[in-house]
């Protein structure tokens, strides 16, 4: 598997990172050596192997019915650039 | 894909200019899980907070925090699931599903894609209280509600309160069983119910915690699936039913022009009666999921299943079942008591002991007749069960007749909105509203009113028919008392109608 220079544009505009148009050919590079490694895990037999959600086996911890958190709004937004009244303000966004 | 297919009833095809058109609707119904707590964080999920302060670090998606998740909303999931005589899922898995918006702090919804908690069902819809359809579920799945965004606090800012963020959502995607607009009504209407009645969402529109995503496209009958857009949110019921017609009436437009559908998301105006393309995330659609790394699989035995199917009330199909055949109930006036669990209880109530016929219809024609108009729903109703049973009690026995028993009521229900509980029987005797059975009192009335109108006997005795309006003198003059076959039976006799 390999990516063009389109889907590296693609890629960075998903995940909203600023890629400069000189930059994309070097991404593109460094991209396609990582999915190469990767791609030596092809080697391996994985049929009818399940794939591996934990290193130990063990039952999802739950958390019961109880509110027990919150009410820090002043926190929650004080890393905001901007706020007002305890809401983030973000450039408009209107569909 | 057209195996599980219903065909439209052809009475619910749209005429074209090229022939009829069928309508083909799924819907993917967003409901807010009734919880204490966010799906995987401590903070309330209570509604009409002050902006971020039912935020915890965790719904922010401040760096380090892990989701953990709720038990209850694990079990409520399960027992809609039951109640939708779907298939549970022993085991599920959390995917992370990746967008960008202000309102999604963490750049991605919590979950699930391919492995839901819950598969297929299905449930039988009430098209019309005795014609029934059944409509599959596909699927329904747990995930994250995001937050809220202003847009008309100023000029060039959104507002963004995350306190819905991290409230657990149930969406539950029906197969494309919907032909017309009042089946998807319907379809939205039972489901809305069935929550109600397993109490895992309150199914409060006006509050944004019932949604649906509409699906609509046409097809000449019999041809495969057209090609279908997809209305977002629309958040009542009749909206529902009025995107439907809309949507359909503009792709049949387009392809009787030749036109094609563009397969795209839009949003339906109530105030213009359009939908319109909502354009911007056509590619941002590429949501990149993957199984979230932050949790295990969701993972319960069948004795975890079984517990909480135990424990589930009557629903509302059983229900009606019931009344039925227990209290010999119309399935009409069944299905107008069972629409709600307080309903269905509150006719219980009154027809413990009691003819069910008649308290049912009490019931339905005049306390939710008179609810109705002053917009309570019975939870809010003045008058009790018990006062109302004592009215239909007095009916029974004879000891009032059906129009003073109208008076009656309205004097006990104006009383207790008042503040005061009055026993219908005691009003009776102290109203002197009695009945009057007396014949002897009864006729004297009756030669009364026949000395007064000898024209009338002439008639009466030429055209029989004319004998109601002797009926209705005598009751006006006996201020409604007298009781009616008596009445009858008496005048009959009088008039040599015999």
């Amino acid at each position: 598997m390999s990516v063009d220079a389109a889907t590296v544009r693609r890629v960075a505009h998903l995940a909203r990172i600023a890629l400069p148009e000189g930059d994309v050919a070097k991404m593109q590079a460094e991209i396609n050596a990582m999915l190469g490694f990767v791609e030596q895990l092809n080697e391996v037999n994985v049929d009818g192997v399940e794939p591996m959600t934990s290193v130990m086996p063990m039952a999802m911890k739950k958390r019961a019915d109880v509110v027990n958190d919150g009410e820090i709004a002043a926190q929650i937004v004080k890393n905001a650039p901007q706020s007002e009244d305890d809401y983030f303000m973000v450039p408009k966004v209107v569909e | 894909m057209n195996a599980h297919v219903r065909a439209a009833d052809p009475k619910q095809r749209i005429k074209g200019a090229t022939g009829d058109w069928e309508i083909v609707i799924g819907l993917e119904i967003h409901a807010q899980v009734t919880s204490q707590a966010k799906l995987f964080s401590g903070s309330s999920t209570a509604f009409g907070a002050e902006p971020n302060s039912h935020v915890s670090l965790v719904d922010a998606a401040m760096p380090g925090m892990l989701p953990v998740i709720n038990e209850e909303c694990v079990k409520q999931a399960v027992r809609t699931g039951l109640g939708l005589n779907a298939r549970i899922n022993n085991r599920s898995v959390f995917d992370r599903k990746n967008y960008f918006y202000p309102d999604l702090p963490q750049g991605y919804q919590i979950s699930q894609y391919k492995s839901p908690i819950v598969g297929e069902g299905e449930i039988v819809v009430d098209v019309t209280p005795t014609e029934s359809i059944t409509v599959g579920i596909e699927r329904l799945h747990l995930e994250q509600d995001a937050g809220k965004s202003l847009h008309d606090q100023h000029p060039t800012m959104s507002f963004v309160d995350l306190n819905r963020s991290g409230v657990a959502l149930m969406e539950i995607v029906s197969r494309p069983d919907l032909r017309s607009a009042d089946e998807a009504k319907a379809y939205v209407t039972k489901l809305r119910t069935i929550l109600r009645y397993l109490g895992t969402c309150d199914g409060d529109m006006e509050k944004g915690n019932l949604r649906a995503d509409v699906n609509v496209s046409v097809r000449k009958p019999g041809a495969p699936f057209g090609t279908r857009c997809e209305i977002k949110n629309v958040n009542s019921i009749r909206f529902i039913g009025q995107a439907v017609d809309v949507e359909a009436r503009r792709q049949i437009g387009i392809l009787e022009d030749g036109g094609t559908i563009d397969q795209e998301t839009r949003l339906y105006d109530p105030g213009k009666g359009e939908t319109r393309s909502m354009r911007s995330k056509e590619e941002a659609h590429d949501y990149r999921y993957f199984p979230d790394p932050d949790l295990l699989p969701l993972e319960f035995d069948d004795a975890f299943v079984a517990t909480l199917k135990a424990a589930l009330p009557e629903l509302p199909d059983a229900k009606k079942a019931r009344l039925v055949s227990q209290y010999g109930l119309s399935a009409y006036d069944a299905a107008v008591l069972v629409a709600e669990r307080e309903q269905a209880d509150f006719f219980e109530a009154v027809a413990k002991g009691r003819d069910g016929k008649a308290a049912a219809n009490w019931v339905i024609n005049e306390l939710f007749g008179r609810l109705n108009k002053e917009n309570k729903d019975v939870g809010a109703s003045p008058m009790s069960a018990d006062q109302l049973g004592g009215i239909v009690d007095l009916i029974g026995e004879g000891v009032i007749s059906g129009s003073i028993a109208k008076q009656l009521f309205e004097i006990i229900w104006t009383e207790a909105e008042g503040g005061k509980a009055l026993d219908p029987r005691a009003v009776v005797e102290a109203r002197g509203m009695k009945q009057v059975t007396d014949t002897g009192a009864i006729e004297k009335v009756i030669d009364e009113v026949i000395a007064a109108n000898p024209d009338k006997v002439e008639q009466a005795k030429a055209k029989p028919t004319m004998a109601g309006w002797f009926v209705g003198q005598v009751m006006k003059a006996s201020g409604g008392k007298a009781n009616p076959a008596a009445v009858n039976e008496i005048l009959a006799r009088k008039l040599g109608l015999g």
